[in-house]
């Protein structure tokens, strides 16, 4: 048996029945680690040390009977999520020396279910970038390849690292999170299931804001039955965040077991954009196939505004950024550049501690709220945003779910669309909206295009219906059997 | 008489408005469990959302909301069940968001109104724009080393109220009228100390002249005054400035100025060209602030009287004058100590003891009335001692000496020095009638009609007597022998 293709839920179960022991695993995870990374550069701080006392310590749970959801498994922790005692750079050179003294709330609640941390996973810098490649600590690699082509890819963004990590099989599963499609476009990439829960099931305390009204932590992980245990954990109302929900957190996993038999299940036309790859077309059309062979119900619906979703976003998410980030200031913590006077000490700080992309949407969010232009851009990105949420109200009126495409294409090379930032934002053309509407989404992978990268679709559904959306997500894992492996990979 | 200032080119009026900063009184920070006492050591009461780190979230205390909407049912102002959060952005090293939470557009209390009164009896009303609830900064120390800032950030994050009037005020007198009756009305409620020597309390003056019957001109900001006087006394000098700007030709550019008390001058601060932009937006990390009807109504309920209900009272039920009224209303402890004192007295005269020889005393001595020497239980027995003729009105002024001086009930006192008024008539007639026959030439001028010589014998027969006689007895015999 290689502990590392173990599923997290065939994992759990061989805990449980003392086939391996916590430390076995742990110790596979973290030798796969020292194999594999090297080629991706998908872990920033690898915690062996602190891992392997953790999963003694699931070891001993084990022995007292003491079993909790996650008693034992190893997972990678996105560099955003702040880890007591270990550092938290949020893919930042102005992070690169900050050691949170506090756990945020999703991974305490991880650690409180028995996890164990391998360590801090790679991230476009302040999960601004969807390729991977904005991070102050070098590009993460897909482990997939094209065939015939090993020119190195990215595994989407902004959590490449995350994804990349749990692909590769070096980790069990991983934090991530979803500003604008960053759970669910890295997981298409990298063919692997992510979700990215409905706004305030997941607690952003302690999670670096990158735009507080549309970040929202999820998990990634090879199935979708292992990111429904891992939300089930993530997940639960949290005092400390006034925009977390007080709602009882579902039996998640049972969710996965339902069936879609009933279910109406509707298809955007406004996702069906000119010049689509037909590859993307064909396994949208895969997927739809397979839901009404299980008893579903498609139905072709509209949200008449999605073509507005990806400007309103690039309005409203740099606004809050450029807020966001101002307390990088080399004053309290992070990184500092001296200079002559406060103001220098500000702009000497700034001009080396950010990246070219947080830089750009730092400006972008400045002049969009500067006196004289905040009425005609973010005031009217927040109307859209309005519009785009009664879309989705009304459309769920008439359907469970939706599906879609996750992204408009597999994986690209390490270099491509980088020329024009415009190019990169169109990556989230599909994913964007349910973060303006704070609806759940999931992407599962349901194929492989003909250069043999996987792609993913996307099913979203009604605030807090997490459920529905784990239904059909595994009813399509179920019908595409997708067991394709990537080229690069433990014990591959 | 409105107050106006006489330039060459004749009458300007003064325009007022104040912007109030109140600090909440609360156990906690308005957005972190942080304690908001004030003079602990530096940077001892920061939480690691007050130093803004990487992850932290804002989370609204109660009790600040509470106070905000006490504060506004006292300003007899609206209350808006839906108001929001929004964030200014701008720099600064004791900023550490770079933004202040603050309520922008919507402002949990609106429209309001405060009733000042003038030292001439006549009252006005003054009207309250808005109160928001904003984050107060941290503090910078430029004074502690010779290159370098330092940081306290205890202050950052503690809950404050601005309080904008209309700019209704038209004389140093009227904003001086203003803030004190508005810091009554806050230490009342018991939402703000209104201590501006700590800065719990601090005042942006907003100042501009005009001609009778023209349109407002442009004003000036003089920020973060922090006295009644020096306010007072700002407002006079920014106006006579800016009429001096006006009048020798020039023009008054609207800028933010500082209050130099030392120099009796305002100095310009940062003028319009390098005002910040702001970017206020809404705080995506707060919900809007939705309150409950009820509860508001629950909080009108457990409302304290008011120094205007309190003033009416006491001119209705005990007779009061406006003016003894509203001195003893100004603050509620002294109101508390009058009501205590004059349980079951003459009120007027015990507002008279209090106002009067209490007064004196606590200024003497710089005390505030809770560490008055004398306690309102102790003044009351005084007056009952007078009442049921036990001492005079003049045996009571020593007694009230001693019991400044010793701490000890008048009774006590009364026994111990032997104070009790002399009531025997035998020993009065004998001592009228000794002061009669030591002054035979006075007696003679009275008799001759110089009726004004009665008071010289009733004080001569008083000192005969150390004080202690009754006066209505004595005046009695006196008359008997003069008239025999």
């Amino acid at each position: 048996m290689i502990l590392t293709d173990l599923t997290l839920a065939q994992a759990r179960a061989g805990l449980r029945d003392r086939q391996f022991s916590a430390v076995e695993l742990t110790d596979a995870f973290l030798a796969a680690i020292a194999e594999v990374n090297p080629r991706l550069n998908a872990f920033i701080t690898v915690t062996g040390e602190a891992a392997r006392a953790q999963a003694a310590a699931a070891d001993a749970a084990l022995a007292a009977g003491d079993t909790r959801a996650l008693t034992g498994i190893p997972l990678a922790i996105k560099d955003l999520f702040c880890t007591k005692g270990v550092r938290t750079t949020a893919g930042s050179k102005i992070l690169a020396p900050f050691v949170p003294p506090y756990e945020s709330t999703v991974t305490a609640n991880l650690l409180r279910d028995g996890a164990v941390f391998l360590g801090k996973v790679n991230m476009d810098e302040f999960a601004m970038g969807s390729s991977n490649m904005t991070s102050a600590f070098g590009p993460v690699t897909n482990p997939w390849t094209r065939a015939g082509d090993n020119r190195a890819l990215v595994p989407g963004g902004s959590s490449g690292g995350s994804a990349a990590a749990v692909a590769a099989r070096l980790a069990l599963g991983a934090t991530a999170t979803d500003t604008g499609g960053s759970i669910r476009q890295p997981a298409s990439f990298c063919g692997i299931a992510g979700i990215k829960p409905t706004y305030g099931r997941c607690s952003r305390w302690g999670v670096v804001a990158f735009a507080s009204s549309l970040d929202h932590p999820g998990p990634l992980a090879r199935t979708v039955e292992d990111c429904a245990i891992l939300l089930g954990s993530m997940s639960g109302f949290d005092p400390k965040d006034s925009t977390s929900a007080n709602l009882k957190v579902p039996d998640f996993a049972a969710a996965c077991r339902r069936g879609v038999k009933g279910l109406r299940i509707g298809v955007p036309r406004e996702y069906r954009m000119d010049g689509m790859a037909p590859e993307i077309e064909a396994i949208w059309q895969q997927g739809l196939a397979w839901l009404r062979a299980e008893g579903a119900e498609i139905v072709d619906v509209s949200l008449p505004h999605t073509k507005y979703g990806l400007a309103t976003y690039y309005i409203v998410a740099p606004a809050e950024a450029s807020s966001n980030l101002a307390r990088y200031d080399g004053v309290r913590f992070g990184a500092r550049t001296n200079g002559a006077d406060l103001i220098e000490l500000y702009e000497n700080t700034r001009a080396e501690g950010f990246g070219a992309e947080v830089k750009r949407r730092i400006l972008i969010g400045t002049y969009v709220l500067s006196a004289g232009y905040y009425d005609a851009y973010y005031l009217k990105a927040q109307k859209v945003r309005a519009l785009i949420l009664k879309d989705f109200n009304d459309v769920f009126q008439q359907v469970d779910a939706l599906l879609t495409p996750t992204a408009p294409s597999a994986a690209f090379a390490q270099g491509e669309k980088m020329d024009d930032p415009v190019t990169m934002y169109l990556n989230d053309v599909f994913t964007v909206p349910a973060n303006m509407a704070g609806v759940p989404g999931l992407s599962v992978p349901a194929g492989l295009d003909s250069q043999g990268l996987p792609l993913g679709l996307q099913v979203l559904g009604r605030s807090f219906d997490e459920e529905t959306v784990f239904a059909v997500g595994a009813a399509i894992e179920r019908a595409a059997g997708f067991t394709a492996l990537p080229g690069i990979r433990a014990g591959g | 008489m409105a107050y106006s200032i006489e330039g060459r080119t004749g009458a300007w009026e003064v325009v007022i408005g104040l912007e109030v900063h109140a600090q909440v009184i609360s156990k906690a920070k308005l957005f972190s469990g942080a304690a908001a006492t004030f003079g602990a050591e530096a940077n001892a009461q920061v939480s690691f959302v007050d130093a803004a780190f990487p992850g932290m979230l804002p989370v609204l205390n109660e009790e600040c909301v509470a106070q905000a909407v006490r504060t506004g049912l006292g300003l007899n102002a609206q209350i808006n069940l839906v108001s929001r959060f929004d964030r200014k952005n701008y720099f600064y090293a004791d900023l550490p968001q770079g933004y202040q939470i603050s309520q922008y557009e919507h402002p949990i209390v609106g429209k309001g109104v405060v009733e000042i009164e003038l030292a001439d009896g006549s009252t006005r009303q003054i009207g309250v724009t808005r109160l928001h609830l904003e984050q107060d900064a941290g503090k910078s120390l430029h004074d502690q080393h010779p290159t370098k800032s330092f940081i306290d950030l205890n202050r950052s994050g503690v809950g404050l109220m601005e309080i904008v009037s209309e700019p209704d005020l038209r004389s140093p007198e009227e904003t001086g009228a203003y803030l004190r009756k508005l810091r009554a009305i806050l230490r009342y409620l018991g939402t703000c100390d209104g201590n501006m020597e700590e800065g719990s309390m601090r005042a942006d003056v907003n100042v501009s002249v005009r001609k009778a019957g023209e349109a407002y001109r442009t004003r000036c900001e003089v920020k973060n005054v922090n006295s009644v006087r020096f306010v007072m006394q700002a407002v006079e000098a920014e106006a006579a400035r800016q009429v001096e700007v006006w009048e020798s030709g020039g023009e008054v550019v609207q800028e933010t100025r500082l209050f130099d008390p030392a120099r009796g001058e305002t100095r310009p601060m940062r003028s319009k060209e390098d005002a910040h932009d702001y970017r206020y937006f809404p705080d995506p990390d707060l919900l809007p602030l939705v309150l409950d009807a009820d509860w508001v109504e629950q909080l009108r309920a457990a409302l304290p009287e008011l120094p205007d209900e309190k003033r009416a009272r006491f001119m209705r039920d005990f007779g009061l004058s406006g003016y003894d009224a509203s001195v003893l209303v100004a603050e509620r402890a002294t109101a508390d100590f009058f009501e205590a004192v004059a349980a079951g007295q003459d009120a007027k005269l015990a507002a008279n003891w209090v106002t009067v020889e209490l007064f004196a005393v606590l200024n003497k001595r710089g005390l505030s009335i809770e560490n008055s020497p004398v306690s309102a239980v102790a003044l009351g027995q005084m007056l009952d001692l007078m009442a049921n003729g036990t001492i005079n009105g003049r045996i009571a002024k020593d007694v009230f000496e001693a019991m400044v001086d010793s701490g000890d009930l008048p009774a006590v006192i009364v026994e111990r020095k032997g104070l009790r008024q002399v009531t025997d008539t035998g020993a009065i007639d004998a001592a009228c009638a000794a002061v009669l026959s030591a002054n035979p030439d006075k007696v003679a001028e009275y008799r001759s009609g110089k009726d004004k010589m009665f008071g010289f014998f009733v004080g001569q027969v008083m000192k005969a007597m150390a004080g202690k006689g009754n006066p209505a007895l004595v005046n009695e015999a006196l008359k008997k022998l003069l008239s025999a």
